[in-house]
């Protein structure tokens, strides 16, 4: 692949917050390429620091207490690390754009819905303020909300609604990367299905790359090409769909898997992964994992490698220098 | 002759709004087998949760029968509701906010026993929360530990344990495992079931995620905008599902193994108001398959032993 | 581990190994940290004790109400650091002796409206309705009358003594408190652990006064602070209209009252006694700023 299709290319990112208790290592060291058009599951549960994660790509990790150390951060070939504060707000809204979680505290309640999508087009793109409200109108339609509703205030619109007014925002200036992080929990589960199904048709239609936050490994299953497994700010397992979910590798996301109740099997007894997430501010030494980790001997206290199965996934799982380590659950 | 804990008849609850009344609960009915466990399903405004605010009548129903033990709890004086209460406990969907951020673990699970005079003595006390905080799995060093110490899966064991402290024989599970994370999810699920196993508890488990109640449920009825519109054995429910609500919510479940996602059925539009309904069926707005019909409000009537649908176009479609 | 349950009991010795950990320790560490607050706490304790020791150094008779005419009007000196007043009397000694009138006064006067108005205000805040109409209704009544206007009908119609006084400046202040508890409780009625309290078996009292007040305590604590700095004020301003403490008691109002004839001429007469009162107003306000922060949990995070 050329590098002309990279959008995102993260390396070696830490995040740390120093705080008056103690330091919260958010993330640490965590690598990222993604190429123009494909999606990427970040899943991983609650202090993973799947959002930390998104904030720092975005530069919006509050300093202080965050700090933010990278070795590289290009979006789409362009230097986003060492950016100036006046070319780094072009580039949010107008290359990168972020979808949040809680769609009721994302939109401003004083605007129209209308006044906030044109917003973000009149400042990234050279048009009037007319122009910017037509295509702000266009933007509603496209997300499946009838164009005369633009005058309408945000309290005046459903959650489901406003989750679509916040993805018109996101897209309006037809970003190459587009972060959502969590876009659905909020939702109930038959307009989340209404929401992810527009999400599906509108990154086909305008080839924007996604990273996708999630805890829930169905949606990841449904709408991305790539899952990244986070626990304690590192990604444990990548691959492609196929990689992570039929040839999984690591303890961590096998763990996932098992806790989860089978739609087709009521029956089962459900397997939790014993124990608790780890305190940020005192990790384990080594593989953060290795104290809820059913597999774990003395060598997974060192620091841990990543392993490539293949081109496309790798494991950070010291397990597999035993010969003839494998997890239990079966491959498919 | 089943052994019936709880039986529902007719229960209604409406609230006075500016724009009229608000069906919240509206002409629900079911019965509850010791022992058991049924799942109240829907999404979000259904009126699951104040159904089971109303059975303990945290809520004020506005009519309808509540059986409790052969007890009608809707004719209970406030002295004897508080008594009856030690029997049917809740479980709080927020762990966060279901307990007083001021007080410490022991004081928590020693509130209902202490309260209700369970036990007497000090040392009684202290000795019933011992066991409890070693049922429900709390390690010893959090007794004077405060809530907001404690992850979202400790504060939850900390709400059952409180539920279990007068051994009730029925609580009400609302959305006990939503604001947890998937492992905790599991170790919560499990341990309610086995609780369930050993104690001999009845539940009715409120949920919005039909994996996890399919998990955990004997029976299930699905709710829709304040109508039962479905009831079947879990089974026959997930293997047989005949209200087009009923098979759009299914559909809608993400599954997490690849090729496994059905050909998802998309409702059009969203819940339509609670205020005033009318007299069409509720789903009228949404149904792919809605006809003149259904302008008038289809009855809950059994279509197969043990389920009851409540739709015009059964066998149609 | 506190999963994989295994079903042993524990013993009552093993909980109790585990001390328990006050919330106030907490408020304290958080306080601590902020300068001007520690500040403001400093002056008040200091307050506390000259007033305490002042009681029983200085003779009353003859050190504090003695009149010594051929020493009138001395300019601040080594001897008379303050200077004296129009009776020769050292002004120095009378603001020292003054501080347990201010600081009493303050005290009770808060103790006072703080319990009567906070338990109306949750009262109000519970039950809502008719009772809440009520209650507050009849606070906004009070509210209504300017305070010094208030405390003048009240030591009018009393008496004049320094018990009155405390009262009086209690009762104004009752409808702040009852406010204050009131706006506090609304959001901690409608949480769920009030309603998981219910189920718990917990009647009315126990709900409004073990669950809902310690829960709203923070404003409270913080209005009682800034509550001792206005009831010093007002009992100075009562003071200073001839109203408050009796003369010839070295009231720090009083006394800026007494001066405020000779401003022109012996300007320290009224600069020591407003200073006076500004530096204690002025702690109790850093006191109660520091205690709102180190209560406010949203700051702990």
């Amino acid at each position: 692949m050329s590098e002309k299709d990279i959008v995102l290319d993260l390396q070696n990112l830490r995040v740390r917050f120093e705080t008056e208790d103690g330091i919260v290592y958010a993330v640490n060291g965590l690598d990222m390429k993604l190429e123009k058009g494909k999606a990427i599951g970040l899943v991983g549960e609650t202090g993973a620091g799947k959002t930390t994660t998104a904030l720092a790509l975005l530069r919006l990790v509050p300093d202080p207490p965050g700090v933010v150390e990278c070795d590289k951060l290009e979006l789409n070939g362009q230097d986003v690390l060492n950016m100036g504060i006046h070319d780094l707000e072009k580039v949010r809204g107008k290359d990168i754009s972020m979808i949040f979680q809680d769609p009721m505290t994302a939109l401003n309640p004083v605007f129209t819905v209308g006044e906030q999508i044109a917003e973000s087009i009149f400042l990234h793109e050279k048009c009037t303020y007319a122009e910017a409200q037509q295509r702000a109108v266009e933007m509603l339609e496209l997300v499946g909300i009838p164009g005369e509703r633009a005058n309408e205030y945000p309290h005046q619109f459903s959650g489901g609604m406003k989750q679509r007014v916040v993805i018109a925002i996101a897209l309006a200036c037809h970003p190459q990367l587009l972060i959502a992080d969590e876009p659905t929990t909020a939702l109930d589960v038959t307009i989340q299905a209404q929401v992810l199904d527009l999400m599906k048709n509108l990154r086909k239609q305008y080839q924007t790359s996604l990273i996708m936050i999630t805890h829930d490994l169905g949606i990841v299953a449904d709408i991305c090409d790539e899952v990244a497994v986070m626990y304690a700010g590192t990604i444990v397992e990548k691959g492609t769909l196929e990689d992570v979910f039929n040839h999984t590798k690591h303890p961590y996301t096998e763990g996932l898997f098992n806790s989860l109740p089978n739609i087709n099997d009521r029956k089962a007894m459900l397997t939790p992964i014993k124990g608790l997430m780890p305190d940020p501010t005192n990790l384990p030494e080594g593989c953060p994992f290795h104290p809820r980790c059913p597999y774990a001997d003395e060598d997974c206290k060192k620091p841990q490698v990543v392993r490539n199965i293949s081109d496309s996934h790798y494991v950070r799982c010291g397990a597999y220098d035993r010969p003839g380590f494998h997890i239990e659950r079966k491959e498919r | 002759m089943a052994d019936t804990i709880l039986e529902v008849k007719n229960l209604t609850k409406y609230f006075k709004t500016k724009r009229g009344m608000l069906h919240a609960v509206d002409d629900i009915s079911f019965k509850l087998e010791r022992g058991k466990t049924l799942g109240l399903v829907g999404e979000s405004g259904c009126g699951k949760s104040t159904t089971g605010r109303t059975i303990l009548r945290l809520i004020e129903p506005t009519s309808g029968e509540i059986i409790f033990e052969g007890k009608d709890i809707n004719k209970l004086s406030n002295r004897e509701l508080r008594h009856a209460r030690k029997d049917m406990q809740l479980i709080f969907q927020d762990p966060y906010s279901s307990l007083d951020p001021r007080k410490t673990v022991n004081q928590l699970i020693s509130e209902p026993i202490v309260t209700n005079k369970i036990l007497k003595t000090k040392a009684e006390v202290e000795e019933r929360v011992a066991e409890l905080m070693a049922t429900v799995g709390l390690a010893p060093r959090l007794f004077n530990s405060y809530p907001h110490e404690l992850d979202g899966g400790r504060r939850q064991r900390i709400g059952i344990a409180r539920a279990l402290a007068m051994e009730p024989k029925f609580i009400i599970c609302d959305e006990p495992v939503s604001a947890l994370d998937v492992s905790i999810q599991a170790q919560i699920l499990n341990l309610l079931k086995e609780l369930q196993g050993e104690l001999g508890l009845s539940f009715i488990f409120i949920t919005h995620d039909l994996s996890v109640v399919n998990h955990f449920s004997d029976e299930i009825a699905v709710m829709y905008l304040g109508k039962i519109v479905e009831k079947a054995p879990s089974e026959e429910l997930f293997a047989n599902p005949m209200h087009p609500y009923t098979k759009a919510l299914l559909s809608a479940i993400p599954i997490p193994e690849l090729g496994a996602q059905k050909e998802r059925i998309l409702i059009k539009g969203e819940i339509s108001s609670p205020i005033e309904p009318g007299n069409e069926c509720r789903f009228y707005k949404r149904c792919n398959y809605a006809c003149d019909r259904c302008r008038e409000l289809p009855a809950l009537e059994e279509v197969s032993p043990n389920h009851f649908v409540a739709c015009h176009r059964i066998g149609e479609v | 581990m506190d999963n994989n349950t295994t079903k042993r009991k524990y013993s009552v010795e093993e909980l109790k190994k585990y001390k328990k950990r006050s919330m106030w320790a907490e408020v304290w560490r958080n306080f601590k940290k902020n300068r001007t607050a520690m500040v403001g706490l400093f002056i008040v304790i200091a307050l506390v004790i000259i007033a305490v020791f002042s009681h029983f150094y200085y003779d009353y008779a003859a050190d504090i109400v003695h009149q010594e005419l051929k020493d009138r009007f001395q300019k601040p000196s080594a001897e008379h650091w303050f200077g004296t007043d129009s009776f020769g009397r050292d002004v120095f000694t009378r603001i020292v002796y003054g501080a347990q009138y201010s600081l009493s006064v303050g005290i009770v006067a808060v103790a006072i409206s703080c319990a009567l108005g906070t338990t109306l205000g949750v009262i109000a805040g519970f039950y809502g309705g008719v009772t809440e109409n009520i209650i507050l209704r009849v606070c906004e009544v009070f509210v209504g009358i300017p305070s010094v206007l208030l405390g003048i009908a009240i030591m009018a119609a009393f008496g004049q003594s320094i018990v009155v006084l405390m009262f009086a400046i209690g009762l104004v202040y009752v409808p702040m408190y009852c406010r204050t508890a009131r706006a506090a409780v609304l959001p901690v009625r409608g949480e769920e652990y009030i309603e998981a309290a219910r189920i718990a078996g917990v009647g009315d009292f126990g709900i409004m006064f073990k669950h809902i007040l310690p829960n709203s305590l923070s404003p409270i604590i913080v209005q009682i602070t800034m509550g001792v700095a206005s009831g010093i004020l007002t009992a100075s301003s009562l003071s200073f209209l001839g109203l408050g403490v009796p003369l010839p008691s070295p009231e720090w109002g009083a006394m800026l009252s007494e001066g405020r004839a000779y401003i022109r001429d012996y300007g320290y007469l009224t600069i020591f006694p407003g200073l006076a009162i500004m530096i204690t107003v002025l702690a109790f306000n850093l006191m109660g700023d520091g205690l709102r922060d180190a209560l406010d949990p949203k700051l702990k995070q």
